[in-house]
């Protein structure tokens, strides 16, 4: 019995190894390198006190420059990670508040993951059904207020309800704010691009007006009520470990995703109507329904990354114009060739960045930013594989490369 | 007399194969030599190096009788080389004068492009060798034989003395064919040099000076129209003989399978493509439609398989009235599709072979147990149809877009036969094919038919509907001008039929043949 289960999980690793090394591991994580490289280099280059090592002597500089990086680097590690002694002594000495010190940054980083993941499975799945959601953003912003909604209104519910209950509704907005660009591409022909976009900015407004209007606090200006206790997601440690149950929650629906593109039929039918939407009609698939599935779907998964966020990490909306997940996670699914299984490692990639940066900040004062930038560049090389396969003489990939054919504007399909 | 072109123990390896082997080859100011072998012969290979794509790895390249370094295509053209490639190097959006000039533009002083100099130029090139062509034109506006002349204008405003062409007949109709003849003739009358790359024996027969066979990266023989038939010519090529000729007995057909009537098909644009039309397809014999590519025969198959939708008129297959049904419900009443273009709609090319193989049977039993798919029986149908039907490919799980034309078209023949069928609908099944896979699919779908299923063959080679099928159809302007008996047909009627210029056959019975004979 328990060699069965061992095994099974051996066969899961395997699977998910085969997956990471068929997306070309290697080129993504000198693309990442390169990025590190490049962006250190940057870091250095816009700091003051570089220049004025420079201007003594030559190899005074080069060495400022180098424990300059290295400083960046391990303070984006620290906040992200951890310090490594630190952890190992609070886990000896069994103090809990030590420890709870000690885990933050990485408890902080997994929970700053978990949007990032829902998110990049949600852009992974519309790829791979050849359109391109720009819209996560906003059926983000719709998942989470109407999630919150959901949350204060109904009161005295057991949690067993009313957390699925949430949830539900904040995943059926996101689903909604999918389906519209989906249905008007399917029956019009009009390019998704423009239509998610737009529909970023009616869920922006509509959030915003939301939060200053009905959904209102009585008590505080804009901002909207707490959500009620009974629709909290299940939190792992005490205040102010944040780290909730919606990162099981992502990994599943990121493995589900893996299985249901790679395992079934309907998988197959969204690949093919991604990479020739002509054969898949040939083939007799219904291609407008698997379009407007794939978006409706798509938006439903960024509408359950808002309830995450709303339900286990803000438990209110407060007034702002956007968290940048939906469109990191563009990124993110390229950065993992629209893998979900691969998509876990990139979200953590943007994640841990994300978290670590703020400690970074602190540390050195280096801004926020040159992480944007760091990310732009690894983003640039996966773009442009050529590079990279100059720089450290790669061979070309031998098969095609499995990348959708997005259709264009005007096109019906 | 010395060779304008000479290649001297031209080899060329890439991992694992040995594309050129000692390639010796001599070509001499004025004449047209065909270089003929199959698909992955090695042919290509040979004149990419020669237009410096590839770099030899031995022998010796000489223009004139010196000994020259082609490095890249660049000195290919400074060496006067030029090469028409299969897929047109232009640009859609631009117009002929600036395709041609991109490049090697003329300029007025102040770098400004002198445009109505190189026009000027372009159309002196057009009158010199009669191509017809208008400077001004917008490459997307122009047919595709017009195209083509466009990319030999190319050349010969870079002053080339010898062209390459690479399969220059493969994307041309049969008309565009014989006029691209004329213009090679006026090329060479000229004084230009032409080494024309093919695997069509009827051309080689009947365009060319010189034949040289290339087969396995070697020079396997030479010969000159005169001296060659297309037998000895196609076992050269292949390797063994092979049945230009393909055995069939006379049809014996049985129910009615499709029935086709009143049939009318509008485009978006509310052009009739298809202008009332009627047939019957019965059990057993092949009805073929011949046809100058673009008389409806496209939209014919389409609306018949689903994919677009009638206006008028009544589809109706094994007495299901199935017309405007999805295509899905078409294939499950038992109809297989050969699609016309395979690579845009009978395959995805970036999955691998086994994928494709049950690309429209993917959702039944015993591929997927209700919506889990079942690998390991994907695996072994490929298997067994790689097997069956003698598919070259490393292994079932390489992507389809890896393999050459002919196994791809086999992927798909694998696939629409495997299955239990009462009617095929074949459209174009061996276009760009060799002679061996032609051979191949030919016989297949013989076969097929003495099995007792119905088949629409479509083709725009009037010889292999004249070889296949049991009755011609004959498509101009969307109308059926004729339906006839196979064995009353001659290639003359029917040639006027397809051009439009008569409406009816005499009807004179001709002794009955059982075998025909064709040349491909």
């Amino acid at each position: 019995m328990k060699e069965n289960k061992f095994s099974k999980i051996n066969n899961f690793l395997k699977i998910f190894l085969e997956e990471v090394s068929r997306s070309s591991l290697t080129y993504i994580i000198l693309a990442v390198f390169t990025g590190l490289v490049l962006g250190g280099i940057i870091a250095a280059a816009t700091t003051q006190d570089i220049y004025e090592a420079f201007d003594e002597s030559f190899i005074g500089g080069i060495s400022a420059s180098l424990k300059f990086i290295w400083k960046t680097y391990s303070s984006l590690f620290l906040g992200s990670f951890g310090n490594p002694s630190k952890m190992v002594s609070s886990l000896f000495s069994g103090d809990k508040a030590a420890m709870r010190t000690a885990f933050k940054p990485f408890l902080e980083s997994l929970v700053v993951t978990t949007p990032y993941l829902l998110t990049g499975v949600a852009i992974a799945l519309g790829f791979q059904a050849g359109v391109f959601n720009i819209g996560g953003e906003g059926q983000l912003f719709m998942g989470s207020i109407m999630a919150g909604w959901a949350g204060w209104t109904f009161k005295g519910l057991p949690p067993i309800v009313h957390v699925p209950l949430a949830l539900l509704i904040g995943i059926l907005a996101g689903a909604l704010w999918g389906f519209i660009p989906g249905w008007l591409k399917a029956k019009t022909g009009s390019h998704e691009v423009i239509n998610t976009i737009m529909m970023n900015y009616i869920a922006f407004n509509l959030s915003q007006y939301l939060i200053v209007g009905p959904f209102q606090d009585p008590n505080e200006s804009f901002k909207t009520r707490f959500i009620e206790e009974s629709a909290h997601l299940y939190r792992f440690f005490e205040d102010p470990l944040r780290l909730n149950i919606g990162i099981l929650i992502a990994i599943v629906v990121a493995v589900l995703a893996w299985y249901v593109l790679y395992k079934t039929t309907w998988g197959f039918e969204i690949r093919i109507v991604g990479l020739n939407p002509k054969a898949s009609k040939y083939a007799g698939v219904n291609s407008s329904l698997i379009t407007i599935l794939s978006l409706t779907i798509s938006g439903a998964i960024a509408g359950l990354a808002g309830s995450v966020e709303m339900l286990g990490v803000n438990f209110r909306a407060v007034q702002s114009l956007t968290t940048g997940y939906g469109f990191d996670a563009i990124a993110i699914a390229l950065l993992a060739k629209n893998n979900p299984l691969m998509v876990i490692i990139t979200a953590m990639l943007f994640g841990f960045m994300r978290q670590g940066s703020r400690v970074m900040q602190i540390n050195t004062g280096i801004p926020i930013d040159i992480i944007s930038i760091l990310q732009a560049f690894i983003l640039f090389f996966i773009a442009a594989p050529a590079i990279i396969r100059t720089i450290y003489r790669l061979k070309e990939p031998k098969q095609g490369d499995l990348t959708p054919q997005m259709t264009g504007s005007g096109e019906k399909i | 007399m010395e060779p304008i072109l000479e290649l001297r123990g031209i080899t060329k390896r890439f991992p694992g194969v040995l594309a050129n082997d000692h390639i010796d080859l001599k070509l001499y100011k004025g004449e047209i030599l065909a270089l003929l072998g199959e698909n992955g012969a090695g042919k290509t290979t040979l004149m990419n190096i020669l237009y410096g794509l590839y770099s030899q790895d031995e022998g010796e390249i000489f223009v004139k009788g010196n000994s020259i370094n082609i490095q890249s295509p660049t000195d290919a053209i400074h060496a006067g080389i030029g090469m028409v490639h299969q897929h047109f190097m232009l640009i859609p959006v631009f117009d002929v004068t600036e395709n041609v000039m991109l490049g090697n533009e003329y300029t007025k002083p102040g770098g400004f492009l002198d445009k109505l100099k190189a026009a000027s130029h372009v159309r002196a090139i057009s009158d010199q060798y009669n191509l017809n062509i208008d400077p001004n034109a917008i490459i997307e506006d122009l047919p595709i034989g017009l195209q083509q002349r466009v990319e030999i204008i190319k050349i010969l405003f870079h002053d080339a003395e010898i062209l390459i062409m690479d399969e220059p007949s493969a994307v041309l109709t049969p008309q565009e064919v014989e006029e691209l003849f004329k213009i090679m003739h006026s090329l060479i009358d000229q004084g230009k040099s032409i080494i024309f790359i093919t695997h069509k024996l009827g051309e080689v027969m009947e365009c060319t000076d010189r034949i040289m066979v290339i087969r396995g990266g070697k020079v396997v023989g030479e010969s000159t129209p005169e001296e060659a038939n297309p037998e000895t010519l196609a076992t050269m090529m292949v390797g063994r003989p092979v049945e230009l000729k393909v055995e069939k007995e006379l049809s014996k057909p049985g129910d009615t399978v499709l029935q086709v009537e009143n049939l009318t098909v509008v485009n978006k644009n509310k052009k009739i493509e298809i202008d009332d039309i009627s047939f019957d397809v019965r059990a057993g014999e092949i009805l073929g439609i011949a046809g100058v590519q673009g008389n409806g025969q496209t939209e014919l198959v389409r609306c018949l398989t689903g994919l677009i939708k009638a206006e008028l008129g009544t589809i109706n297959i094994l007495g299901v009235n199935s017309t405007n049904f999805d295509p899905r419900k078409i294939t499950e009443l038992g109809v297989a599709h050969i699609p016309e273009d395979r690579q845009k709609d009978g395959l995805v090319l970036p999955i691998p072979v086994e994928d494709n193989l049950v690309l429209n049977t993917y959702y039944k039993e015993p591929f997927a147990k209700g919506i889990v798919m079942q690998p390991d029986v994907i695996t072994n149908n490929a298997n067994e149809l790689i097997d069956d039907f003698d598919i070259r490919t490393p292994n079932s799980t390489v992507s389809v877009s890896g393999l050459s034309g002919g196994n791809q078209q086999k992927v798909i023949v694998a696939r629409e036969f495997s299955r239990p069928i009462k009617l095929l609908i074949a459209s174009q099944p061996t276009r760009g094919l060799d002679v061996g896979s032609i051979e191949y699919i030919h016989r297949r779908i013989i076969e097929k038919r003495d099995e007792g299923c119905a088949i629409l063959l479509v083709s725009t080679e009037l010889d292999e509907v004249m070889q296949l099928a049991d009755r011609i159809a004959v498509m101009y302007r969307g109308k059926i001008l004729a339906i006839v008996d196979a064995e009353i047909a001659t290639k003359e009627e029917l040639g006027l039929l397809m051009a439009g210029i008569s409406t009816q056959i005499s009807g004179e019975k001709r002794k009955p043949r059982k075998v025909r004979e064709i040349v491909t």
